[in-house]
């Protein structure tokens, strides 16, 4: 296999793969009969320039964050989680569930805290049992992470339309929470620090994706536990050669992977809805598989990767205000259209750049 | 007189620098049974890629049936009447046998018109050389046995009237081989010339009507079979022209072992067993050397006492530890025993390829300070570590950053080697220390392995290369057909005792209890506990 320098490799390589998503978009929007450069200014405008847009940008960026390092955390152990999207709806169960039980009695200096340790651990529960199951009884963990969002998804309407539902109403939600409960989003701060900005659900929940990208950062690569991970991911063979409890690192993997799904319910849940809505994970954690194809399993790749699905996501809600042609959905085109570029096609451009670069 | 079935005169192949076969003649006539004999490596199996078209010779011609022919691939072959049984078999398991007799010859688009004339051919087929077989049988439920039946009658299927047999019995039962032999004849009772490649002198012995011996890549002598002896045989298949390598004075190794194994036993999934009551004892500032032909368990061997599986039968002494099947240890806990591993397999074991050199130098070790301060992996201290390891045991290039993948093979194993020796182990366990490194390379290895011993370690090596063996052990153990079948003091293991314990043959009746080989079927097969009807394999 070629081999490339480092920036060509995570830097060049990303960027063309990108560039050509983009081009065989605007094909398509041009044989729709539409201007490409048109639609590509109002999502740029859509996600970056409008009031509030940058916002909404980065709440989703948040989002994705949380489910592209849960996808990347597993893979680094060759485990392919598909399930972020269950392990994100129990994470709502377990912050919005601890948020019902206390928010009358805590402060939000504890109740804050503990809805958001209720999410991680509800979602690394929801994780480690196909973890488990891969490690010990070798079910596939693709398979039993698919079965656990069709669980979780059960488990969420049933809840909602019984126990968890809001007295006296129709709705399939919980009572909105307590302020306690309540994180403060970015409109309600600014101005506080003597700025301004547009109303968005954007909330501190980013700074918390901006630790987990640095704590994911710090736990493969500078813990003897992450070395354990990355062995196991590289080798298999030699990592039972080398004494690292294989089942125990696979369960932990998925504890941590299901962990970091479950976090993105404190960023939609506690951070913008304040209530536990039905579907409020919205199908994120299927995105989150691409962020962390796109970010190339690496937290500060995925981080990167967020920041453009969720421009992606913001920009284009435009496309249904400015077009008859096109709609949001061309969205998922676009996104569809990067996994296949930057994921399974990753390589196709690596023989070319290389003897572009004289390293054929 | 007709033409002979093969002849191959001058065939010559290369890979790079090494080469396989060098100018290799042979002929075998038709309608007989010819066994080609030589160690691991003297080129059989290329030589028999090139028959079957799997490789294509340098030089030379190949003639079938007295006519030139070109062999390109393995379908010209076919086309030639030319069947290989390789020795692990290529089937489908949850196929029936019809269909994976058919496989790649279903005749048409319709299955089921080929399946019928299939069918007829294969019952017609298995009349005729005594090979019935239930047609809707599952593969995957068959014995081992069934299985190369299968097999034999996919390549008789095709029109083959030359067979070639790539080390058949190595996974059968003694009785499965009994079976097989009976086989054997009756193919050659009705015209289908076998070639039999194999390293075992009884079966040769046992079987074939003339043989050839190679060694290290040409033809050295053609033998017929009842005019030759199974000494005669060894001598030609370990060469008695290179004169044994100077051996280290003998240390005066400590009497209580560092490691003793008693009674270990261990079989595999399919029950096939590929440990038997192997018995060994390693002591401080000794290396025991155990040389077999590939794949007689000392892989295995050396997995069981690495902590890799746990042992079946029997148990495992490290200073107060016991291992058995109840009481097993993880690699993890034999490390902190005091033992240490290079393992056979480096790419795939031995290192992590996708990772730097430093992360590879504290494999097996990430716990200790090497890999950081508790808490915390720091690439810092790995690459300190991996820098002094690398100047003390001659890694090169010296760059700790560098992936371990972009090292030569010589290099990868000294940084195996010296992350093992690093460790100041009591007991050292070593894989095939040589393989794949070139000459240079061999004999650093060979005293990075010395200067351990001296330094008071107890030392198992297992290799194939009989060189290698003899060069450092001080004592030698041959293992074969899952057991430790002989052992010498170094003064008294030559090649040729070696070479015919390896291949099967005891030294003194005592021993015959110990072989598998049907040539060695001792008269009273008395007591030893051998391989016998009893075994429960099916």
């Amino acid at each position: 296999m070629t081999r490339l320098p480092a920036w060509a490799d995570y830097g060049l390589i990303p960027v063309l793969n990108l560039g050509l998503a983009f081009a065989v978009a605007a094909l398509v929007i041009a044989a729709l009969g539409e201007d490409p450069a048109a639609a590509l200014e109002v999502l740029v405008a859509g996600a970056f320039v409008y009031e509030g847009a940058l916002g909404y940008t980065l709440f989703y960026t948040a989002s994705f964050i949380f489910t592209g390092l849960a996808v990347a955390v597993a893979f680094q152990a060759r485990l392919f989680n598909i399930g972020a999207e269950g392990q994100a709806m129990l994470g709502g169960l377990g912050a919005a569930g601890l948020c019902l039980a206390f928010d009358a009695v805590l402060p939000a200096l504890l109740m804050i805290p503990l809805a958001i340790a209720g999410a991680a651990a509800a979602g690394a529960a929801w994780g480690a049992v196909p973890g488990w199951l891969q490690a010990r009884r070798g079910s596939h963990i693709v398979i039993t992470t698919i079965m656990f969002n069709f669980l979780a998804s059960g488990l969420v309407v049933g809840l909602l339309s019984g126990p968890l539902m809001r007295p006296g109403q129709s709705n399939a939600e919980t009572r909105a929470l307590a302020e306690s409960a309540r994180i403060a989003q970015w409109h309600e701060i600014a101005p506080l620090l003597g700025l301004e900005a547009g109303r968005s659900p954007l909330n501190l929940s980013i700074l918390l994706a901006v630790a987990a990208c640095i704590g994911v950062w710090w736990l493969i690569w500078r813990t003897r536990w992450g070395y354990a991970l990355r062995c196991l991911g590289l080798a298999a063979p030699a990592a039972e050669y080398a004494g690292i409890p294989v089942a125990r690192i696979t369960v932990q993997a998925m504890a941590v992977s299901g962990a970091l799904a479950g976090l993105m319910a404190v960023n939609t849940v506690l951070g913008a809805q304040g209530k536990l809505l039905i579907n409020f994970t919205a199908g994120f954690g299927f995105t989150g598989i691409a962020v962390a194809l796109m970010g190339r399993g690496h937290p500060f790749g995925v981080a990167l990767a967020a920041l453009l699905f969720g421009a992606l996501y913001q920009g284009g809600a435009e496309f249904d205000f400015e077009f008859a042609t096109i709609t949001r959905e061309m969205v998922l085109l676009v996104q569809g259209l990067i996994v296949l570029f930057t994921g399974a096609l990753s390589q196709m451009l690596v023989p070319l750049v290389a003897r572009a670069l004289g390293r054929a | 007189m007709t033409a002979p079935a093969v002849r191959l005169s001058g065939i010559t192949k290369r890979f790079g620098p090494v080469v396989a076969n060098d100018a290799v003649d042979l002929e075998i006539p038709a309608g007989t049974i010819h066994g080609i004999i030589g160690e691991n490596g003297a080129g059989k199996s290329t030589l028999v890629s090139v028959l079957y078209g799997f490789h294509r010779a340098d030089e030379g011609r190949i003639e079938i049936d007295g006519r030139p022919a070109e062999i390109r691939d393995s379908a010209d072959a076919i086309a030639l009447g030319i069947g290989m049984v390789h020795q692990h078999f290529m089937l489908v398991p949850n196929f029936t046998v019809l269909e994976n007799v058919m496989l790649g010859a279903e005749g048409g688009w319709r299955l089921a018109g080929g399946a019928r004339g299939a069918r007829a051919a294969l019952a017609r087929l298995g009349a005729e050389h005594g090979l019935e077989i239930d047609p809707e049988a599952e593969v995957g439920g068959l014995a081992v046995g069934l299985q190369q039946r299968v097999e034999i009658l996919k390549a008789l299927f095709r029109g083959a009237r030359i067979l070639i047999l790539d080390e058949p019995t190595g996974v059968l039962t003694p009785e499965e081989t009994t079976r097989f032999f009976g086989l054997l004849a009756t193919l050659k009772a009705r015209g289908v010339t076998v070639l039999l490649i194999t390293h075992k002198l009884g079966e040769v012995m046992a079987a074939t009507d003339g043989v050839s011996v190679m060694r290290g890549g040409r033809m050295v002598a053609h033998r017929v079979t009842a005019e030759t002896g199974p000494e005669e045989l060894a001598r030609l298949m370990m060469g008695r022209d290179i004169a044994a390598p100077a051996r280290p004075a003998a240390s005066a190794p400590g009497t209580a072992p560092a490691l003793e194994a008693r009674g270990l036993g261990w079989r595999d999934r399919r029950g096939v067993a590929c440990l038997e009551a192997v018995d060994l004892a390693l002591r401080p500032g000794e290396i025991l050397g155990l040389a077999g032909v590939a794949g007689n368990g000392q892989s295995e061997l050396l997995d069981l006492l690495a902590g890799l599986m746990p042992p079946q039968a029997g148990e495992i002494r490290i200073g107060a530890r016991r291992i058995t099947a109840a009481d097993p240890a993880d690699p993890a806990e034999m490390r902190r025993l005091g033992l240490a591993h290079v393992p056979e397999d480096r790419h795939r074991r031995g290192l992590v390829l996708a990772m730097e050199a430093a992360e590879n130098a504290v494999l097996g070790y990430h716990h200790g300070p090497q890999a950081g301060p508790p808490g915390r992996l720091s690439p810092a201290a790995m690459r300190a570590h991996c820098a002094r390891l690398m100047a003390r045991h001659g890694v090169r290039p010296e760059a700790p950053s560098l992936r371990a993948a972009a090292f030569s093979g010589g290099n990868q194993q000294r940084l195996v080697m010296g992350r093992e020796i690093e460790a100041d182990p009591a007991v050292l366990l070593i894989g095939q220390p040589t393989r794949g490194v070139d000459i240079g390379g061999i004999a650093a290895l060979h005293e990075q392995i010395l200067g351990l011993r001296a330094k008071g370690c107890a030392i198992l090596l297992v290799s194939v290369e009989l060189d290698e063996i003899l060069a450092l052990s001080d004592r030698v153990a041959v293992m074969a057909a899952g057991r430790i079948v002989a052992e010498f003091p170094c003064a008294e293991a030559t090649r040729e005792r070696i070479g015919l314990a390896m291949a099967g043959i005891p030294e003194t009746p005592g021993a015959a209890a110990a072989m598998a080989g049907p040539g060695a079927a001792g008269p009273a097969g008395g007591g030893g506990g051998g391989p016998g009807p009893a075994d429960p394999r099916h």
